[in-house]
């Protein structure tokens, strides 16, 4: 595993896992120094892939205290077992007052998605005040749109997942606070989802760039119901209205609405396959005078 | 006055969602009521049309969000966007509806999901105060702000308030998308606010 784990090194990490997919896999996360929500969700999806060729992978543990003990008060471990194998993990302490929005919480039912949002109202109005600078209403819209995140797992995915959220003092990278949230699971992914309906009228150009694109630039769904697959477009209406970046993994591609603070590339293709969708948005504080742009 | 078979009926959005959430919400601590998912939209709003079975041919409802803290945009398209399409596919309406509470947090999810569909619905977005939300046009809104003012117009005055054709033609619009009732009576038309104000 590299030094660190999250939002930028996340796909190369992926790309490893499924070069190596259907191997005895052992993870090998001991110089790990830096680890953000995409990459403790990831980790755990890593995990979820590598021992689907039969044998539970070992997960090496890190060796900085620092970086167990933010695992152990984000749940990581609790979350860990069954995914892999390990030597005891320290143990639990409460996070406390913190920047953490959300601890990873696994999403495979309706119920789970309640109990997201239960949950992270109880932190959102104070973080997204206090670290972004949002108006006290952000915490419903915050909400809002997790549930719609996660709803695309139990609607979508045929698979279970997690979520994680926490702020961040992106000092040096853009000179603010950030919230990171991250949303995966290793279903069915995108194209898997809008096969049966629309793969045809796209024939020879349909793959994971074709249906990314269909889903999150044109609104469509598996389900013919007119009220259906506008959850992804509030999401990216409301990223954009905090100047906030999103990005959508899925079998080879990646597709985003990139701000003008980021220099991602709005759509990747040709990367290694990867099951399911993996979701990733990065909300900044507020300054005056972000005008929302963004290209996708 | 009305000529509604019935006295309107109340439904507690709150209420319904804790009985639908049941053993959901015995998992989770928060007070805080969340209707959100679509599954649960779902039940939501097929528990509010069991009310309304027993409501007669012609109803009149106040769909009340007050103790609602958050709508997502699943939930607002099953419990609001379906609701309405179900009871207005039939001309005349057999079925009004005004939602109460639909207070700031819950505005932008609903009037998305209404602008959609190509629905509105009279909702009250501060305590006694009155709008159209979602897809209507610039004259539907101005003579429902009118009829609203004003409570009614009766047959007899429907051409000195709104002399202008266009205007006549937007409040049958009206009527017909289930914004106003028109007595089957008289004629007359009613803002639905002033059908429920003896419910607020």
């Amino acid at each position: 595993m590299p030094a660190s784990l999250d939002h930028r090194s996340i796909d190369d990490f992926f790309d490893d896992v499924a070069e190596h997919a259907g191997q005895r896999a052992l993870v090998d996360a001991r110089h790990l120094r830096w680890v953000d929500p995409d990459g403790m969700v990831g980790l755990l999806l890593t995990g979820t892939v590598a021992g689907r060729g039969g044998a539970r992978p070992r997960l090496g543990l890190p060796e900085s205290p620092d970086v167990t003990g933010y695992l152990s008060r984000m749940g990581f471990f609790e979350a860990a077992r069954g995914v892999f194998d390990f030597d005891a993990a320290p143990r639990r302490t409460p996070a406390g007052r913190s920047d953490v929005l959300l601890e990873i919480t696994s999403v495979a039912s309706n119920a789970d998605v309640h109990a997201v949002v239960d949950r992270v109202q109880g932190q959102a109005g104070m973080i997204l005040a206090s670290r972004l600078d949002y108006p006290p209403s952000a915490a419903v819209q915050f909400s809002v749109m997790l549930s719609e995140l996660c709803q695309n797992i139990v609607e979508h995915a045929e698979a279970p997942g997690w979520v994680a959220a926490q702020a961040y003092n992106w000092a040096r990278r853009l000179g603010r606070f950030v919230v990171v949230i991250s949303v995966m699971d290793g279903g069915c992914g995108f194209r898997g989802s809008l096969m049966e309906e629309h793969a045809a009228r796209y024939g020879d150009r349909w793959g994971d760039a074709t249906a990314l694109e269909a889903a999150f630039l044109h609104g469509l769904t598996r389900f013919p119901d007119s009220g259906r697959g506008q959850g992804i477009q509030q999401i990216r209406r409301q990223v954009r209205r905090w100047d906030g970046a999103i990005t959508i993994r899925s079998g080879t591609a990646r597709i985003g609405q990139v701000p003008a603070w980021d220099d991602a590339p709005p759509l990747v293709d040709g990367l290694a396959p990867f099951p399911g969708s993996q979701i990733s948005i990065v909300l900044p504080a507020h300054v005056d005078g972000a005008d929302g742009g963004a290209r996708a | 006055m009305t000529d509604l078979p019935r006295e309107p009926i109340a439904i507690d959005v709150g209420q319904v969602l804790g009985e639908v959430l049941g053993d959901v919400r015995k998992s989770v601590t928060s007070l805080y009521a969340g209707l959100v998912t679509r599954q649960t939209g779902r039940a939501v709003r097929a528990a509010i049309e069991t009310r309304l079975q027993g409501a007669g041919t012609l109803s009149l409802s106040l769909i009340d969000f007050s103790e609602v803290a958050i709508i997502d945009f699943s939930c607002a398209d099953e419990v609001v966007a379906k609701l309405l399409q179900r009871y207005l596919d039939r001309e005349p309406p057999s079925a009004f509806f005004v939602f109460r509470g639909v207070h700031e947090p819950h505005r932008d999810q609903i009037e998305t999901v209404l602008r959609r569909q190509g629905l509105a619905a009279v909702v009250e977005s501060q305590p006694g105060i009155f709008c159209v939300a979602g897809g209507h046009t610039e004259c539907e809104g101005r003579v429902w702000a009118v009829l609203e003012e004003r409570g009614s117009v009766g047959p007899d005055e429907v051409e000195r308030v709104f002399p202008l054709l266009d205007d006549r033609a937007a409040l049958d619009g009206l009527v017909q998308r289930g914004l106003a009732f028109r007595s089957p009576r008289t004629s007359g038309v009613t803002a639905l606010s002033r059908m429920v104000h003896h419910l607020l």
